[in-house]
């Protein structure tokens, strides 16, 4: 009896993926993405040779990309890191407070989740779309978009500090971009956890293209003001190619969403 | 629980998991964890939205009285990928919600499923019946 019944509960929840996994394939509008919906074999996404300099498309992290706790690499704090951290109150990892007292201005405010956020919380699928001079990334969390200058020109000096920042970015090789970004807004977490950065922080992105399917993305962190030391806040993150016809949802955390969620939930009840 | 049989749950629990994408906002420490109710009772409204969808419906309680309760699930990116949608639900419904409460009572919690008026459930985590809907795109 006991068999039967561990067995019923294998046989649903794999039923489960099996449906999760056809249902973000087959949604031609407002697909979600998801990490489980395989767009080619495995073996044909690893064989099919990367195309040269080239990231064009649409591509998914999965639920690897949330990250809903921070990262668990991340470097130890200088004493002003630790006390602008301290006034961090998250709603997940190191920080977590109930959500009441949870004052992340992403979730609390609908401020922009600003950069490196995007990258390290809530990595949804991204297009990638290039031009002669720039790479274009085209985020469906926010649905924003960030400009990433490839045609050579310097980053800016001490640059008035944006919530996603200044970037320029070049190949270093047929299959690696790499994108150098400065000037980024203080005031936004740089995740869910509620870590903390200055506007020193100059974020590196490696890009990778491994095959025709698969790209991998490496983040690597340098802010000695919060800081001791650089530290990787993505490693090899795994990105597969999603259909090119897939029409993603939107994803946006809207302030008046926002606050009628926390007078539901948040607020004091009887 | 033999032997066999404990492996075989805990591959359930994993399968779960891969299904189920975690929570994007934040963690669960809102709720008592260990432990589950089952509330029958009206919904009110039905919020699809981000960063959490949220049911409310009125429900007699173990407090004896009726009170409106919100219980959330995750975003609508995430709850689409499980076959949740913004007409899951209509004001008037008549639902059974089970749910993990709220750690200090109030009427609010996190919830496991929802057993609809046409007999379907709808799963915050775990085997899910209603279909997605999507819109074929016209061509």
């Amino acid at each position: 009896m006991r068999k039967t019944f561990t067995i019923s509960i294998l046989a649903s929840a794999a039923a489960s993926l099996v449906t999760a996994l056809a249902l973000a394939q087959t949604l031609p509008w407002n697909n979600p993405g998801s990490e489980q919906s395989p767009v080619e074999s495995e073996a044909s996404r690893r064989s099919a040779p990367a195309p040269k300099r080239d990231l064009s498309g649409i591509w998914d992290a999965g639920f690897a990309g949330v990250a809903p706790t921070g990262q668990n690499t991340v470097a130890p704090l200088t004493p002003l890191g630790e006390r602008i951290g301290k006034t961090h109150r998250s709603g997940d990892g190191s920080r977590v407070v109930a959500v009441p007292q949870i004052n992340d201005p992403l979730s609390t405010m609908g401020d922009p989740a600003g950069f490196p956020r995007t990258l390290l919380f809530e990595l949804r699928p991204f297009q990638v779309v290039q031009t002669a001079s720039q790479v274009l990334m085209l985020q469906m969390f926010e649905k924003r978009w960030r400009v990433i200058w490839t045609d050579g020109r310097a980053l800016p000096r001490d640059p008035d500090p944006r919530w996603y920042g200044y970037s320029t970015g070049k190949w270093v090789d047929d299959y690696t971009f790499v994108v150098t970004t400065i000037g980024t807004d203080e005031r936004t977490w740089l995740n869910n956890a509620g870590d903390p950065h200055s506007n020193e922080l100059k974020v590196e992105e490696r890009y990778h293209r491994v095959s025709r399917g698969t790209m991998e993305l490496t983040v690597l962190l340098d802010d000695p003001k919060i800081y001791t030391r650089p530290w990787i806040g993505r490693d090899r993150l795994q990105l597969r190619l999603m259909p090119a016809d897939t029409d993603l949802m939107e994803m946006i955390p809207s302030a008046s969403e926002a606050a009628e969620y926390r007078r539901l939930m948040a607020a004091p009840r009887k | 629980m033999s032997g066999t049989s404990f492996r075989l749950f805990l591959m359930a629990i994993v399968l779960t998991g891969l299904a189920a994408p975690s929570f994007a906002h934040h963690s669960s420490a809102n709720y008592d964890t260990q432990k589950e109710i089952v509330l029958k009772g009206v919904v009110t409204a039905w919020l699809w939205s981000n960063p959490h969808c949220v049911l409310s419906f009125d429900a007699r309680d173990a407090t004896g009285k009726v009170r409106n309760w919100s219980a959330e699930v995750q975003n609508p990116t995430n709850m689409t990928s499980r076959g949740w949608s913004r007409r899951s639900f209509t004001v008037g419904d008549m639902v059974t919600v089970t749910l993990k409460p709220g750690r200090d009572g109030a009427p609010i919690g996190l919830i496991t499923t929802v057993l609809l008026p046409n007999g379907h459930a709808l799963y915050a985590s775990g085997p899910e019946t209603a279909g997605a809907r999507s819109t074929p795109a016209q061509r």
